[in-house]
């Protein structure tokens, strides 16, 4: 014990050099030349910031293409997710509400295909897509409140699915407010 | 739609393959001292030598060994809670977190000293960014190096020969972070900045959202810390939801990259093993083994997953897509499910999706992968824990065809079968002494210990199962609805951190040392060979009957439950 307890303590201050000064700056060197220097891809919409590109943030005005639920309200400084069983009596309770939300102000879509991202909350609480069948079910909806041709609104979405880069790279997704960003500005706002 | 998910995985896990195969050919050379690609390291190997005053010349027995590996893991607990208990006044802490709490602080300590990551706080707001880099980052690179140079010890004492010396241990650890931890953390964190993760010392940054809400966004050196988090299989993410926020993870590419990197020294180090010792097909006997599990507890997983919740079914919900409760977009429930089974058959324990909203057999494929330990398993304990599961094969094998139980021509002995038998029960006595006395504290008042689970019923109790098996484990995934950051979650899972950690290392190790001591034996037609497809069948059936006997009563409780109610 005596014997190793000097050599431990010296090792540890010297990887402690290695591993938390150096081999940081080395990452940190290298992000320089990355998107955004390292700090995060943010968006801007008329001459200020409105997020972050990757980071999910809450729509839920009906005018805007809805996110999805999330369980710490799109808290970006605290993600979580709802951690609700498949069985929990409370949480299909809650689905049902959502459910029932999401018809009414949709009445177009059919029960039976409501999508499952906009009645379940993601992982993260922060996740910034939504599948591309959850975006047109919700093309009415928004066309309706803004007074916009259903059709110029749904080629506003068919411009934001991303396809995966290979067929089998990935689901197919749109990130929300990418869409909600060129949905302002289609209706001049 | 469905194939192309499909395809997607086996694509990831061919990728793995394609790597860990040459990867385990180069730390056979590293280790046996042979040329090597980054021999350009050896001046900073030495360098840190000297300065840490350590003669790599002096060789071990097994028990210089151990002693070596026990003290400087103590000296890490200590510098651990140093600084997690006065973090809230040290420099580098722009979001202005508190200092941890005695308990917490005890459990966030012991956790990543063990290669594990339970974490009982929230990346963003239980830690200041020193604290990110000087326990947590720390911690990641050199208990993952722990775990190898054990393993590298085993392979030492495998070899044919008759001998006490098994090289030296800061030789190993050391290694293995120069040659393979921190090259490789270089090249995955500059993917992952690349793709927008970010690496940077600011703090969280205020802003208006498109619809007028105001929220800060939480960043930091998250690249660094993300990389050797899946490397090292340690799995503790910077962020509260890890590798489901969406800049610790935020494409496809680098969830498949994050999830590769986390299998391949794993997978490495058994095909490491078959090229150190040269004999190959031993390694692809534990391989296919290791694989055949994988594979088993992998198909239920997705099958479920990518058939959704029938719950949500009749409420009128869509699951196209499949179970999405607890699961983001860009990845969907396949690459999901992949996900959540690599990290609990090994050991690292990170999560791209909320294991506690998976269905309730995909529940349980995560709990079999931890509670077997040893399909891949961590970075080098995997191994370790298999070599346990070895020893116990070979013993029953050699008495069902009345021989000498021996293992690479070393005999196998009462003192080497105790040692792997205490090792091995070890781990369901841990999991279920500790569930069970959970329960029945959570029966005795449930009022009082109301805020423990999430959820009712079957999958509450799966909750407290789940929690001890990853702590057993050293996995560090959760059923997240568990309200663990109460002192009795923080010291009793604590407690069977520390002992699942070192107890399964000291073991196997002695086994080894014993047997390295031991006359060599040379094969002859009276053996029976241990790297055969029949030996694997035979590994096999031991850890099968090893997991199932002792943990089907309390699955049966959880999540077979669960399944029946829902199904």
């Amino acid at each position: 014990m005596k014997q190793n307890l000097l050599p431990a303590l010296r090792l540890t201050l010297v990887l402690l050099v290695v591993c938390c000064l150096i081999y940081p700056v080395l990452v940190w060197a290298g992000a320089q030349l990355a998107p955004a220097a390292g700090q995060g891809v943010t968006v801007r919409h008329r001459g200020r910031v409105v997020g972050y590109a990757n980071v999910g943030q809450k729509f839920d005005q009906p005018r805007y293409f809805n996110s999805r639920p999330s369980a710490v309200d799109y808290n970006a400084a605290g993600s979580a997710g709802s951690n609700k069983g498949p069985t929990n009596p409370a949480y299909l309770a809650e689905v049902h509400t959502r459910v029932e939300a999401f018809l009414q102000q949709n009445p177009t879509v059919a029960p039976g295909q409501v999508p499952a991202e906009l009645v379940t909350a993601s992982g993260s609480g922060l996740d910034p897509h939504l599948s591309p069948a959850g975006a047109y079910a919700q093309v009415e909806r928004v066309a309706r409140l803004r007074h916009l041709p259903v059709a110029r609104v749904r080629a506003l979405v068919a411009a934001h699915v991303e396809e995966p880069l290979i067929v089998f790279f990935g689901p197919a997704k749109v990130n929300v407010l990418a869409l909600n960003v060129a949905l302002d500005e289609l209706s001049g706002q | 739609m469905m194939n192309n998910e499909l395809l997607s995985l086996g694509g990831i896990y061919l990728v793995t393959l394609a790597l860990a195969l040459p990867l385990g050919a180069y730390l056979a050379r590293v280790f046996r001292g042979e040329k090597s690609l980054l021999d350009f390291m050896r001046p900073v190997e030495n360098g840190i030598f000297r300065l840490a005053g350590i003669d790599v010349r002096r060789e071990m027995s097994w028990q210089q060994h151990l002693l070596a590996l026990l003290t400087i893991n103590l000296v890490w607990f200590g510098l651990a809670m140093l600084v997690l208990s006065t973090q809230g006044s040290l420099p580098l802490n722009p979001d202005q977190n508190p200092s941890m709490a005695p308990d917490l602080a005890f459990n966030t300590a012991i956790s990543f000293l063990v290669n594990c990551n339970l974490q009982h706080y929230s990346g963003e707001s239980g830690l200041s960014y020193l604290a990110q880099l000087v326990v947590i980052t720390f911690l990641q690179f050199v208990s993952a190096a722990t775990g190898i140079a054990a393993a590298v010890v085993l392979f030492n004492a495998l070899q044919t020969r008759t001998t006490d010396k098994l090289g030296n241990f800061y030789d190993y650890f050391v290694k293995s972070l120069t040659r393979l931890l921190l090259p490789g953390s270089v090249l995955v964190a500059l993917v992952l900045v690349f793709s927008g993760t970010p690496m940077t010392m600011l703090g969280k940054q205020p802003l208006v959202t498109l619809q007028g809400d105001s929220v800060a966004v939480s960043r930091g050196p998250v690249a660094a810390m993300v990389a050797i988090k899946e490397l090292g299989t340690n799995g503790g993410g910077f962020y509260g939801a890890n590798s489901a926020h969406p800049l610790e993870n935020p494409t496809f590419l680098t969830n498949a990259v994050e999830n590769t990197a986390l299998c391949v020294i794993p997978v490495a180090l058994v095909f490491a093993l078959g090229f150190y010792l040269r004999r190959p097909r031993l390694a692809y006997m534990i391989f296919g083994v290791m694989t055949v599990g994988f594979a088993a507890l992998l198909a239920p997983a997705v099958y479920y997953e990518l058939h959704g919740n029938p719950a949500l079914t009749k409420l009128g919900v869509d699951q196209a897509l499949g179970a999405l409760e607890g699961k983001e977009i860009r990845f969907g429930a396949a690459a999901s499910a992949y996900w959540s089974i690599t990290n609990t058959v090994i050991s690292c324990g990170s999560v791209n999706s909320m294991h506690d909203s998976f269905m309730p057999l995909s529940g349980l494929t995560q709990l079999l992968g931890m509670m077997t330990n040893a399909f891949y398993g961590g970075c080098g304990v995997g191994l370790l824990n298999f070599f346990a599961y070895l020893i116990i094969a070979v013993f029953i094998a050699g008495l069902l065809v009345g021989r000498t139980p021996e293992l690479l021509g070393k005999k196998i002995e009462a003192r080497e079968m105790k040692i792997a038998v205490l090792v091995t029960l070890l781990h369901p006595l841990l999991i279920l002494a500790g569930t069970a006395l959970t329960a029945h504290l959570y029966a005795a008042d449930p009022a009082a210990n109301a805020g423990w689970l999430a959820n009712p019923g079957y999958h509450g109790f799966s909750e407290m199962l789940y929690e001890f098996t990853s702590a057993a484990a050293n996995n560090g995934s959760g059923f997240e609805g568990l309200g663990d950051n109460t002192p009795w979650w923080n010291i009793s899972t604590g407690v069977v951190l520390l002992l699942a950690r070192f107890l399964p290392i000291i073991g196997p190790v002695a086994i080894a040392g014993l047997l390295a001591r031991k006359k060599y034996v040379p094969e002859s037609a009276g053996t029976l060979p241990a790297d055969t497809a029949t030996f694997g069948v035979m590994v096999l059936a031991v850890i099968v009957i090893i997991a199932a006997l002792a943990f089907f009563p309390a699955l049966a409780l959880g999540p077979l439950a669960e399944h029946f109610s829902l199904y």
